[in-house]
């Protein structure tokens, strides 16, 4: 579904990733670990198409297509989601109406009709018992005055209700009491499924211990250094990143593929 | 920038006044007949304010100067006109219209009015011989600049609202002034009083076709009896190339409240001054604006709100887009004289610049001198959040389509508070931005 070959990027002329290759294929759970500043919300943003991130070589192929060619809403339209580390807050918007107009933008590019009011409203109730949130979040404007996991739940209903292909959760573990994290497990675990992919982006190991993943990255110096299973991620835990970063400081060391 | 004496603009307007003097409304009565004259000589003196002016400081009037108003109204093709009207039309109210500065009575319906409500046009209520009106019927006008002198010697007509206390008005009056012809001055004056407990609403709105290069130059006047209550909305959509200089002015008695809402969205070069006096104890004024420019669009608001009495709150939110070319002032001085302790005001001015062309001039001008008070203001310049657009795109909506929505979301917190549903509805369709569908 996605791979990503010898990708460089800058943001703000400073190069952060220095050559990133990944394989993620449909129905698999790939986690990104990695030190603070390793580059992990880089290569986030950069599948999501944040202006300011630079890429400088190196290519992304989504479903067969160039990426790299498409704006950030039709990178969405085609089935990427971004779950945001720091949701935006939209003053004025209400947070329903996002939902509707973010749904329906996918369902016209995908040639289908526009959910009416009343399926609609079904629909995003249903997401929302899964998500544990209050309805009356839905009236509120995008993510004003949220607490911090409020807007993680609300960028895991959102992703719950555009049901993408290629699911990409940037820190979304973060600030998250264990309830919350729980509960924000649960409504990713839902989602999983064989068409689907998903990239968590985490710091720490303890959302991966709600949601297993299939395959473990170790991001340092902008590259992939490491790859390998869930125990990978136990073993990051209990050793910390100091021993993948400094193989990483050494040139051509520990580099490896995603799918090895 | 000078305006010279040789400008054409007062000149015309001095020279028709002798043989039209006769023809105005309340010409028989001589204390009428002495405040346009004496207004008259006034504007002979002083012309229009200049840039030196210092209320006229970011505005000049030059583009007004240079031409040639006709003052005398010609018989309109009604036809046309009708349509006009039904396009401006506002759902459950009671309308007057006035068309090139007179009432037209077969276009208007006050409706039935209830005891102690009179909504009237002014040249009657002058012919009649003005009432008990000749000490509200026009204000003290050594403060006025030009226009407000012209419009003085020169109004023809304009609404007469007047609320015995404790009448209240179950639906808006709808004013619609409607200017249909290039090279005219038209002088609206509009006289609202609502008695000790009254409550009304009023929409004043000035429209005209986006061709004529005409002039509309408003006073409107507003007495607040105790604790009466009025609700003005001004909706500004002049013709492209029209000229619109407005005056508006409250006093407040005590415990009353005036609600003032104002929408800009037409004309060339658009000056809305709008001031209140709280000239009791226990005063509350809250005062609400959009202005929505772009092409080479002149928008410029004035206000004042002078604490002049304890207790006295005053909330203000002024709002604007400008795109292109667009120029825009907002002017919001706050006076707290030395008796109004205990007085309460906020200020806000806020301002999204969607073009590099496009400049905003905002001054806050508070003058405190009292001690025990509240005041606070703020004012912005801002784009568009890049964070914010781009999390819309995220989400797969298209960049124009996430740009409409976050103009709209950020002009329509100016429609809070307008209450009737034909209105605001209105003022939704004339909002910028979009929303790609309703939810």
């Amino acid at each position: 579904m996605l791979e990503i070959r010898n990708l460089h990027a800058t943001v703000d002329d400073k190069p952060i990733l220095r050559g990133v290759d990944l394989d993620v294929r449909a129905g698999e759970v790939h986690a990104i670990m990695g030190p603070n500043g390793s580059g992990k919300s880089t290569l986030a943003h950069v599948l999501a198409g944040r202006e300011g991130y630079v890429v400088t070589q190196g290519e992304i192929r989504y479903l067969g297509r160039d990426l790299l060619a498409l704006a950030p809403e039709d990178r969405a339209r085609e089935g990427i989601f971004l779950a945001f580390q720091y949701p935006v807050e939209i003053p004025g918007v209400a947070n329903i109406y996002l939902l509707k107009a973010a749904l329906n933008a996918l369902r016209r590019h995908r040639g289908e009709a526009e959910l009416d009011a009343v399926d609609f409203l079904s629909l995003v109730k249903a997401k929302l018992r899964l998500m544990e949130m209050d309805e009356a979040l839905l009236y509120r404007a995008v993510n004003e005055g949220f607490s911090g996991g409020e807007k993680k739940r609300n960028e895991v209903l959102q992703m719950a209700v555009l049901e993408p292909r290629l699911a990409i959760l940037d820190e979304t573990d973060s600030g998250l009491d264990i309830d919350a994290l729980k509960v924000v497990a649960k409504g990713v675990n839902a989602m999983r499924s064989a068409a689907r992919a998903m990239i968590l982006v985490t710091h720490y190991q303890r959302l991966l211990d709600h949601i297993r993943p299939d395959r473990v990255h170790v991001l340092a110096q902008g590259r992939i250094a490491l790859s390998g299973g869930p125990e990978l991620a136990q073993e990051l835990e209990s050793r910390g990143y100091g021993w993948v970063e400094a193989e990483a400081r050494q040139p051509q060391a520990g580099v490896a593929g995603g799918q090895a | 920038m000078r305006i010279g004496p040789d400008e054409p603009c007062v000149p015309g307007l001095l020279s028709a006044y002798p043989s039209l003097a006769a023809r105005l409304p309340g010409a028989a009565l001589p204390w009428l007949r002495r405040r346009r004259d004496a207004a008259i000589e006034r504007l002979a003196a002083r012309g229009l304010p200049t840039t030196r002016d210092e209320d006229w400081k970011y505005t000049s009037v030059a583009a007004i100067a240079r031409r040639a108003f006709g003052v005398e109204c010609e018989a309109v093709a009604l036809d046309e006109v009708r349509a006009m009207v039904q396009r401006h039309a506002i759902g459950g109210t009671r309308r007057l219209v006035f068309v090139d500065g007179r009432l037209v009575a077969g276009l208007s319906d006050a409706g039935r009015l209830p005891a102690g409500a009179r909504v009237e046009s002014l040249a009657t209520i002058a012919d009649e011989g003005g009432g008990d009106a000749e000490e509200w019927f026009a204000d003290g006008a050594d403060g006025a600049d030009g226009f407000g002198l012209a419009n003085e010697a020169l109004w023809r007509d304009g609404a007469w609202i007047d609320l015995a206390p404790g009448v209240e008005l179950d639906a808006p009056v709808h004013l619609l002034f409607v200017t249909t012809r290039s090279d005219l001055a038209v002088f609206p004056r509009n006289l609202i009083r609502v008695g000790a407990g009254a409550r009304a609403t009023v929409i004043e709105h000035h429209v005209g076709p986006d061709g004529a290069g005409y002039l509309s130059d408003t006073v409107t006047r507003i007495v607040l009896g105790r604790g009466a209550r009025i609700a003005h909305t001004k909706l500004q959509q002049e013709g492209r190339k029209g000229f619109h200089v407005a005056d508006v002015a409250a006093e407040q008695g005590q415990d009353s409240a005036f609600v003032s809402h104002a929408f800009a969205f037409g004309g060339q070069l658009a000056r809305a001054a709008i001031a209140t006096r709280l000239g009791a104890e226990g005063c509350e004024a809250r005062l609400s604006g959009l202005y929505v420019g772009s092409a080479r669009q002149h928008i410029d608001h004035h206000t004042c709100i002078d604490h002049a009495r304890p207790r006295g709150t005053s909330r203000e939110l002024y709002k604007g887009v400008l795109d292109e070319a667009a120029r825009a002032v907002f002017n919001g001085r706050v006076i707290v004289r030395p008796d109004a302790q205990r007085s309460d005001a906020l200020q806000s001015n806020r301002n999204l610049l969607l073009s590099e062309e496009a400049e905003v001039d905002t001054k806050p001008q508070l003058e405190i001198w009292a001690d025990d008070v509240k005041c606070a203001h703020g004012a912005t310049v801002g784009q568009l959040d890049a964070d914010q657009l781009h999390y819309l795109r995220a989400r797969g909506i298209g960049e124009s389509d996430a740009r409409a929505l976050l103009i709209r979301a950020f002009a329509a917190d100016a429609l809070a508070g307008i209450e009737h549903g034909p209105l605001r509805a209105r003022l939704e369709s004339l909002l910028p931005g979009a929303l790609p569908e309703a939810v």
